[in-house]
């Protein structure tokens, strides 16, 4: 009997996903555990296993072509003897219940018999109610009270699993599932058509871009987003990184390589965990029902990837970390990142992110609310500026430009300033954040 | 100097476990190892102190023949074969985990290795040769080893660590044993089984802290039993060895639960409170490694927050479990090796056997842990007096109990006392794996006649439903 590859969903909250290259072709043998794919998600290129021997019969979704729902059929593999002329199952999986023709009710048989060695393969219980979902007992229970449909739910057990823990993480996940994002989804007219045909070369989206298109579309939507700014003297923050990072390098023993050096990224992760800390009230994040104030400060970096697309590793309990610490997980992280390789768990669930353009020579901008998180922090390149001192006298001090992005549902205006005040101070007077 | 991907350090089951599954997913590996392949574990720790018990248990049956219909004529021990058979068993196993680790090519160096910079090792070698190894990454799995408390120093005497307690050459007339948790529990059972006087000392106002209630209170009473003296809430413990050679005993003076000063003499103490990393002298403190209370502080994925240093086991912290650090390992070498099926541990859903008699397992929430949680809970109980098989094997005293979150049917807890019954826990563990409910357990048919349909009852009688009660 013939077994049906589907689109495995390779992490709680993915929904969909890109077969990126196939490293078997139809006639292949394979084996349990052989690589037989890679897949994109919307952060990160994974590799998909195969868990039954057999040999490939047909490839129904191409590499590098559109993303596809988890679940979705993506190749077939036929047990020895099989020969897949027998077999045309990609036509009775793919076919939703919708489009069987249902005036008349005999027609509702016709799948069957009409192709009968797939019937039980490809499409199993298959016609009416899409793909078998596996879910745990505990899973299928808790989601039938809340008036969860599994189908929507991605699993994160073993084989794509639904298990108890997606069904709890499901409702927000649900709901943002089932909004329509009117300007991703249904353009109210097709750009191409007010360009000429041969004047611009079509883009196809990659999961990471779909998943930046829709998340950040339901963050500007959803979430009433206002801003607030300051500028951050930071003459005697540069000194003290500058004296760190020269004790640093000499402390280090000659034969290993030198010590990371301490970034003001590092410095501002610090400052802000700590002013998360004394505003409990900003590291929270809208659930709908209720408001989750987070325990912890796990702090978000916004990295952007060659050749495009972002994803924000998180840095955990940053309150609870040196600079030393902090340096060191978010090289790892970044370069993580960078190379694709994050898991979920290395992304999902921070409570505040730290966006910082200054490496371009920014000097100041506004970012997009990353949900469910509440706020996030906007940071320029610190710049050499001509200041007014409380005296009257003018000196030359270094400045960097903060912007607050905060989600009015969760943050008001008094308490916003009063985070942000407190993050300039503590970035002002660098020991403060000693204690 | 040598290069690899993947340098362990420490071949405890945390440590081998990582070289040989990182050596699995293809990456060259090297293990450096200071005493013995196996560890802890293997040579000190579960192995050696089940073969003790083992020769422990047989005696015991020996001194109830009668009840079986059988009789031998004066049955007694001989202590050095009892214990040379413990030494040989971890012997055999430390061969085994030689034999593996070359399977696996992963290569073996003996010797005491520490962090020299980032991606290198300096492993000392007995002869007083160096020689430095380079990685990629490298796993810390050092282990651990017993906390020791002021006066309460091991002599190996009088005063023994778990270590003299494995090799006595001699049977004590008398023991105590200060500590009531897994380690000093096990211990106490196998000299009391070959007839020390024992007294079991804790701080804490209960044995087996650590268990769920009812199951160390029916603990309690089954030591007692035996003819154990047990002080629970002792303070302001003193121990003073007196007298030299043979005639050396330990005089120990403490309050008991009321407050009361209480004074007695024993032949030999053990001491067994506790368990502290090995974090000495491995460069942690110049790699940026931190430590928290003796032991190295990691993520979810076992890194140290250093790049490319990741640590498991023992080393991390509690639950002290070679079960853990097998899975720590593989998951720190998945992790390295990029390894699509690397998964955090749950560490909710760790079992812990007590090889004692009776034997003890759990896994999961106690019933008050439970309750604290904010859970509505059923529970679910079945004594071994109600079981076909405990009757024939003249094994009555003992219970399984089974707590259940009443909103979801998810099994939150199982805790078992008795005979056999750190072979049935798994049961309950592959159950709360798959995220079974009530329902599956029910519906689960288990074989007649077995000590595991004790398991089945538990849960019918969480809801209302056993059938042999």
């Amino acid at each position: 009997m013939s077994i049906t590859l589907t689109m495995p969903a390779l992490s709680p909250t993915m929904t969909e996903g890109v077969v990126a290259k196939w490293h078997i072709k139809e006639g292949d043998e394979v084996a349990p555990g052989d690589v037989i794919a890679d897949i994109e998600t919307d952060k990160a290129t994974m590799e998909m296993e195969t868990v039954d021997a057999g040999r490939i019969g047909r490839i129904l979704v191409p590499a590098g072509g559109d993303s596809v729902p988890v679940h979705t059929p993506i190749a077939i593999l036929l047990e020895e003897g099989e020969d897949s002329a027998s077999d045309t199952p990609a036509e009775a999986a793919t076919a939703p219940a919708s489009a069987i023709p249902s005036p008349s009710p005999p027609a509702q048989e016709t799948p069957a018999p009409a192709a009968p060695s797939a019937a039980s393969a490809a499409a199993g219980s298959a016609p009416q109610t899409g793909e078998r979902i596996k879910a745990s007992p505990l899973a299928k229970r808790l989601a039938r009270e809340k008036g969860i449909d599994l189908a929507a739910i991605a699993g994160s057990g073993p084989h794509g699993r639904i298990i108890q823990r997606d069904v709890e993480a499901a409702p927000s996940a649900a709901v943002a599932a089932a909004i329509p994002s009117p300007a991703v989804k249904q353009p109210q007219e097709d750009p191409r058509r007010l360009y000429a045909p041969d004047s611009y070369e079509e883009i196809p989206l990659d999961a990471m871009r779909r998943a930046i298109a829709r998340r950040l579309t339901q963050s500007m939507q959803e979430a009433p987003h206002y801003y607030i700014r300051a500028d951050a003297r930071i003459d005697l923050l540069s000194q003290a990184r500058k004296r760190l990072n020269e004790r640093r390098e000499r402390q280090a023993r000659r034969d290993e390589p030198p010590p990371l050096r301490l970034s003001i990224n590092d410095f501002l992760l610090r400052a802000a965990a700590l002013a998360l800390m004394e505003f409990p009230d900003v590291n929270s994040s809208w659930a709908e029902e209720c408001l989750l104030r987070h325990r912890h400060a796990d702090i978000a970096i916004a990295v952007a990837l060659p050749g495009g697309g972002l994803v924000t590793p998180i840095v955990r309990e940053v309150e609870s970390k040196g600079l030393g610490r902090i340096a060191a997980e978010s090289r790892v992280l970044i370069a993580r990142a960078r190379e694709r390789k994050l898991e979920p768990s290395e992304y999902q669930g921070g409570s505040f992110t730290i966006s910082n353009l200054g490496a371009f020579g920014i000097r100041e901008f506004t970012a997009v609310i990353n949900p469910p998180q509440s706020a996030i922090l906007a940071v320029g390149s610190a710049r050499k500026a001509a200041l007014v001192e409380a005296d009257g006298g003018i000196r030359a001090g270094e400045i960097l430009s903060l912007t607050l992005s905060c989600d009015h549902r969760v943050i008001d205006g008094a308490l916003g300033a009063r985070f942000l005040a407190a993050l300039r101070d503590r970035l002002e007077e660098p020991a403060s954040m000693l204690v | 100097m040598r290069k690899y991907d993947v340098l362990v350090l420490g071949a405890g089951p945390g440590g081998y476990v990582a070289a040989i599954r990182a050596a699995q997913l293809g990456l060259k590996t090297a293990i450096v190892e200071r005493e013995h392949l196996g560890g802890i574990c293997l040579h000190w720790g579960c192995i050696p102190t089940k073969s003790l018990l083992r020769s422990a248990e047989i005696y015991h049956a020996l001194g109830h023949l009668d009840t079986f219909g059988l009789a031998a004529d004066n049955p007694r021990f001989d202590l050095e074969k009892v214990v040379k058979r413990s030494r040989a068993v971890s012997k055999r196993l430390g061969d085994g985990v030689k034999f593996l680790l070359r399977k696996n090519k992963v290569d073996v160096v003996m010797g005491e290795g520490t962090l020299a910079a980032p991606g290198q090792v300096l492993a000392q070698t007995a002869g007083g040769k160096s020689e430095t190894l380079t990685a990629t990454d490298i796993i810390l799995a050092t282990g651990a080893r017993s906390r020791v408390i002021p006066g309460l120093q091991p002599d190996g005497e009088v005063i023994w660590d778990y270590k003299s307690a494995m090799i006595p050459k001699t049977m004590p007339k008398s023991l105590l044993v200060v500590g009531a948790g897994a380690i000093g529990v096990e211990f106490a059972s196998f000299f009391g089984s070959f007839g020390a006087e024992v007294t079991l000392l804790e701080a804490a106002k209960r044995i087996l802290p650590t268990e769920d209630a009812e199951i160390s209170a029916a603990a309690h009473q089954a030591f007692e039993k035996q003819g154990w003296k047990i002080h629970t809430g002792i303070s302001a413990l003193e121990v003073a060895v007196e007298g030299k050679g043979k005639s050396a005993a330990a005089c120990v003076r403490y309050k008991d639960g009321a407050g009361q000063p209480q004074s007695q003499t024993a032949e030999k103490v053990i001491s067994a409170v506790g368990i502290t990393g090995n974090v000495e002298n491995l460069g942690l403190e110049q790699a940026g490694v931190s430590v928290e209370r003796g032991h190295v502080r990691v993520d979810a994925h076992m890194s140290t927050g250093v790049p490319h240093l990741f640590a498991v086991g023992d080393l991390v912290g509690p639950p002290w479990l070679a079960h853990k650090a097998n899975h720590e390992g593989v998951l720190a070498a998945e992790r390295i090796a990029g390894h699509a099926g690397a998964h955090p541990l749950d560490y909710g859903n760790i079992p812990g056997c007590i090889y004692s008699r009776p034997q003890m397992a759990s896994i999961g929430m106690s019933e008050a842990a439970a309750k604290a949680a904010g859970y509505k809970t059923r529970v679910g109980r079945f004594p071994f007096q109600g079981n076909g098989k405990a009757l024939a094997m003249g094994e009555e005293e003992g219970m399984v109990k089974t707590v259940f979150d009443a909103k979801s049917g998810a099994l939150l807890g199982a805790h078992m006392i008795g005979a056999e019954v750190t072979e049935l826990i798994q049961g309950y563990a592959v159950a709360r794996s798959l995220e079974s409910s009530e329902a599956e357990l029910m519906q689960t048919i288990f074989p007649h006649p077995t000590l595991s349909e004790m398991m089945h009852e538990s849960v019918l009688d969480a809801y209302g439903q056993a059938l042999h009660i």
